[in-house]
């Protein structure tokens, strides 16, 4: 019974899987325009900036105070962690020296998600 | 309760280094403080912090050793000297003020026991025109920098002694609170000075090297190819917080004067290579 249970859940599931693909697809074209707008904020001087200290592959002239952004997900346990930490890095770190981009309003409420989607994907 | 343990081993922690920072005298912060860099580049010698950036940049060193072959501070000294000798509307000139002539940067800045204050060149300079019933001069640029100029030149070679006289309790807490405000975060961005001249010291910022706080006192005024001109120390400071979008503080002011008074003991032992050339 248990195991017709599971197989049953199973199947309802993929099926959820798919369709839920062909669902979010606008979405996920959506999230795509995020993440390039995000790069150009991240490489903004005026905005984002995190070239002045951060190394990312294939960028303009990086700085090296701070770790190179890349392998973000191995980094970080989930998109809500890298979220909190460019939000306020001394929340963690009382000594980081990185400002801090959602507290002190740095960047807008849209630019700051879309930094942390284009950030999440290096 | 995990993250409240934690949260109380760094109050602990911070109170820990709060308590130690105000136990430690100037003395101690002196050594720690270029103790710190003598860890941090030791192929270094402590002399040639005088020189900024260049110190630990070989490939900015080349091409400003190529500037300082043509100084482009040199007018600003001309014109400075030709102040000096000038005489005021009443006929006395800063001669009369500062009777030991002009090789005197190596005296600012001093605490003034009798005004209570840190006293630096620029004030000083300034006092001596308004008591002769001159305009006083603006301190970030123009005129000011010609005559700190010519000061600073004449005053080559002269060693940074600064004293925190201990016989006034006002110079130390002159000297904590410019230690203060020096390790302070402030602006939108959230730096403090030595979160980029401690800290980061010899680090690259996209695309420029940090210099070291160690000598930044020793070289001012500064000709700035940004600038295009001479700019004062305090023209300097005021730029540092705009960077880190905070609101400046006044030229001259306490905050700035008690900074100038930390931040060049800190260099106590360098000699003065004013006026300097810088990007």
């Amino acid at each position: 019974m248990i195991g017709n249970t599971k197989k049953w859940i199973g199947k309802v599931g993929s099926v959820a899987v798919i369709a839920g693909q062909f669902l979010v697809s606008p979405t996920l074209l959506a999230a795509d325009a995020d993440i390039a707008e995000g790069q150009k904020i991240s490489f903004d001087r005026k905005k984002g900036n995190c070239l002045a200290c951060h190394n990312i592959q294939g960028a303009p002239a990086p700085g090296n105070i701070a770790p190179a952004l890349v392998a973000m997900k191995s980094r970080f346990p989930s998109k809500e962690a890298l979220y909190k930490q460019i939000w306020d890095a001394t929340e963690n770190n009382p000594e980081s020296a990185m400002p801090p981009f959602g507290k002190h309003g740095i960047l807008s409420e849209s630019d700051f998600k879309k930094v942390v989607e284009y950030i999440w994907t290096l | 309760m995990k993250h409240l343990f934690l949260k109380l081993t760094l109050l602990v922690m911070t109170c820990g280094i709060a308590a130690s920072a105000q136990a430690t005298t100037p003395e101690e912060d002196l050594a720690a403080f270029q103790n710190f860099f003598k860890k941090r580049f030791p192929n270094v010698e402590t002399q040639d912090y005088i020189n900024g950036a260049y110190a630990i940049d070989p490939v900015g060193r080349e091409n400003w050793e190529a500037i300082e072959e043509f100084p482009p501070y040199e007018p600003f000294i001309d014109e400075g000297q030709a102040m000096w000798e000038a005489p005021f509307a009443n006929g006395k000139s800063y001669k009369d003020c500062f009777p030991d002539g002009p090789a005197m940067a190596g005296k600012y800045p001093h605490w003034d026991k009798e005004k209570g204050m840190v006293m630096t060149l620029p004030l000083a300079l300034n006092n001596c025109r308004k008591a002769n019933g001159e305009k006083p001069l603006k301190y970030k640029k123009g005129p000011i920098n010609n005559i700190v100029s010519y000061i600073s030149y004449e005053s080559r070679g002269q060693v940074t002694n600064i004293e925190i006289p201990s016989d006034d309790p006002g110079a130390l807490a002159a000297y904590e609170a410019g230690k203060k405000f020096y390790y302070t975060r402030r602006g939108q961005l959230n730096f403090s000075c030595a979160h980029c001249h401690l800290q980061n010291a010899g680090m690259i910022l996209r695309t420029e090297i940090l210099s070291p706080a160690l000598g930044h006192t020793t070289h001012f005024p500064v000709y700035r190819s940004k600038w295009g001109t001479v700019g004062t120390l305090h023209r300097r400071f005021t730029g540092c917080n705009k960077q880190v979008r905070a609101k400046p503080f006044k030229a001259h002011g306490d905050e700035y004067r008690n900074l100038e008074y930390f931040l060049t003991y800190m260099s106590n032992g360098l000699p003065l290579n004013g006026p300097g050339a810088r990007k």
